[in-house]
């Protein structure tokens, strides 16, 4: 039974699983609980038993059955006596999401949708087990590790205000390349600059709402505006890498005798070797997906260019939704250095952060929170009630509510991409069967999941924005 | 001897990932019919054909480490090769180290003409993930397999 903290929160008490040492909190509004499977409290439940966890292992409104933590998870563990799991991760490392914004309205962009689409979709490679365009050296991949998007700048790959809109601007401290294994190597090499596929898209949107004029003006977004969203991970290389490191974890979870409710779970004490050791290669990872993303922001300005010769696309900003940082926060009242995991989850600082880009700080950071297919997206701005309640973390999506397998026997891909497109949404994807997967109605609407967050001073609402076209795998 | 019906694998619900039970009368089988109930959540296996063999040598000190690897040993040739495969042939024998697998994988190089993904398989994951023998009949047991893809 969970006990009701506030109209928002729900507390998941000590005693719903056995060595939880501190209580589960998921922020979720009571008709968005409704839909929240058991399995799920289950696993918030399974987190609280890791030692060094901090105040609470967390939820957030889209939070749905993952493995080890749940999909909207998050929990800070404590430098000296916590742990790193890469259950609180999960494979794709640094999945993410980037905003782009253009000066170009809505009107001026929709005759040439058709044309957009279909090269966005020919020149930036999507599906499963898709190549990429680029042909890199060891040495540049060995660069993309250590120095993420940075390094996609320094090649060639946009300019370096990108970076400043990046969070950690597009480059983790502490990426070990040496600690990725020549399997993760040799499956992520020729996979920079691709898509991936599932839940991956590369979408044209126009803002079709404003909610706050003040901060849409500060990530400068007006209501007819086009933007792109670029929504992908690290690829094979971080699936393998996450699969490398859980098996030594496995090994190190007996070697320090820590008990786990699930496998997934697998971690190491900070400090150990064998959490410096996934720390390292974890982070290279993510600075391989921000690499990744970086690459197709630049395929993408390419691709506008052809057709709006004098097109801008800046980026707003780009955030992790998979990742564990080291980031500093307050605990009962003193500055702690806290292991950060989200999984599923957004960093959603609020104002006055130093990690925030100069042009953003005084409001606080954007959040951008993107819809299942076909559904809008928002743009929220990080708040204080995150840094208070969630080690200033939001929600990163709708989250699912029908599985897959349903939602094949449901629904047909042609139907699906037959909806979209009576709707006005131009929909290219390698894969018509995953298309069925991925349909609209198989999420929990977005802005019953934002409404909490907004309501909980986490993330404020900024604005909505709907798809025109989209590229899938 | 008693013949029992026994289905090779099902799939099991799940909301965001995929997750089976396979089955096999002996250890062997269970490992063979794992990697069908992966490959099976990604492609048809009858679009599958059998034009390369590629193999698999692993070993674990545990069965469950030996599946889990085994499973994402084909993930990462699939990956590399850029091939999909439906025939498994695993041969096991207890070795210093625990357990020593040797597999032997039927299948062909991706065409995206004839192969239609249902779904991309990112990796295997460890929850819930066990391997067991259970008794059915007297002197007649079964060894299942529970495992949940991350896609």
């Amino acid at each position: 039974m969970l006990n009701r903290v506030d109209d928002y929160i729900f507390e998941v008490p000590v005693g719903h699983q056995k060595g939880m040492l501190v209580p589960g909190r998921i922020f979720i509004s009571e008709k968005l609980l409704a839909q929240v499977e058991p399995g799920t409290i289950d696993q918030v439940a399974n987190v609280a038993t890791l030692p060094g966890i901090v105040n609470y292992s967390m939820a957030m409104p889209d939070a749905h059955l993952g493995y080890g933590f749940p999909i909207g998870g998050v929990a800070a563990f404590r430098e000296d006596g916590g742990v790193i799991s890469p259950g609180g991760v999960g494979f794709d490392i640094n999945c993410g999401v980037r905003m782009l914004r253009t000066d170009l309205r809505a009107d001026e962009v929709a005759p040439m949708i058709s044309n957009l689409v279909e090269d966005l979709f020919h020149d930036i490679p999507s599906g499963v087990g898709a190549k990429g365009r680029l042909r890199v050296s060891e040495h540049e991949l060995d660069e993309a590790f250590t120095r993420g998007a940075a390094w996609a700048v320094e090649a060639g790959f946009g300019v370096p205000e990108d970076l400043e809109h990046c969070e950690e601007n597009g480059q983790l401290q502490g990426a070990k390349s040496d600690q990725v294994s020549l399997k993760a190597r040799k499956r992520g090499r020729p996979q920079l600059g691709t898509l991936g596929s599932g839940n991956h898209f590369l979408e044209i949107q126009r803002v079709d709402r404003i909610f706050d004029e003040r901060l849409a003006e500060q990530f400068g977004l007006f209501e007819g505006q086009v933007t792109v969203m670029i929504h992908c991970g690290s690829r094979g290389a971080g699936h393998q890498i996450c699969t490398d490191h859980l098996q030594v974890l496995s090994k190190a979870v007996r070697k320090y005798g820590i008990e786990l409710p699930d496998k997934q779970l697998a971690c190491a004490p900070l400090g150990t070797p064998e959490a410096d050791s996934y720390f390292g290669a974890m982070a290279a990872a993510a600075n391989y997906a921000w690499a990744n993303r970086q690459i197709i922001s630049a395929w993408t300005r390419e691709v506008f260019e052809r057709y709006f010769a004098d097109a801008r696309l800046d980026l707003v900003y780009d955030v992790a939704h998979n990742v564990a940082k080291v980031e500093e926060h307050s605990v009962d009242g003193s500055k702690e250095r806290l292991y950060v995991h989200r999984k599923g989850a957004t960093r959603a600082f609020g104002p006055g952060r130093p990690e925030i880009p100069a042009a953003y700080r005084e409001v606080g950071q954007p959040v951008l929170i993107p819809g299942s297919m076909g559904t809008p997206s928002y743009v929220l701005c990080g708040s204080r009630g995150a840094m208070r309640l969630t080690f200033g973390s939001a929600c990163h999506g709708a989250g699912r509510i029908m599985s897959r397998t349903q939602a094949k026997k449901t629904y047909a891909g042609t139907e699906v991409r037959d909806g979209l497109t009576r709707r006005g949404i131009k929909v290219m994807a390698t894969s018509p069967k995953m298309l069925a997967e991925e349909a609209p109605e198989v999420y929990k609407p977005s802005d019953e999941v934002v409404d909490v967050v907004h309501h909980l001073d986490i993330a404020r609402k900024v604005a909505r924005v709907v798809p025109l076209g989209v590229s899938k795998g | 001897m008693i013949y029992i019906k026994m289905k090779p694998f099902e799939y099991l619900e799940h909301t965001a990932d995929v997750k089976f039970r396979a089955r096999g009368r002996s250890l062997e089988e269970v490992f063979e019919n794992a990697a069908l109930a992966m490959l099976g959540a990604m492609i048809d296996p009858s679009t599958v054909r059998l034009d390369e063999t590629w193999t698999v040598e692993t070993e674990s000190e545990s069965l469950e480490d030996l599946l889990y690897r085994w499973l994402s040993e084909i993930l990462y040739l699939f990956e590399v090769e850029l091939a999909v495969f439906s025939k498994f042939e695993v041969a096991l024998e207890e070795s210093e180290a625990g357990w020593r697998l040797s597999g032997r994988i039927g299948g062909e190089r991706v065409d995206p003409k004839r192969h239609l993904f249902e779904t991309e398989v990112k990796a295997v994951t460890l929850h819930q993930f066990e391997i067991k023998r259970e008794a059915v009949e007297e002197g007649d047991d079964i060894w299942t397999a529970q495992v949940v893809l991350d896609v």
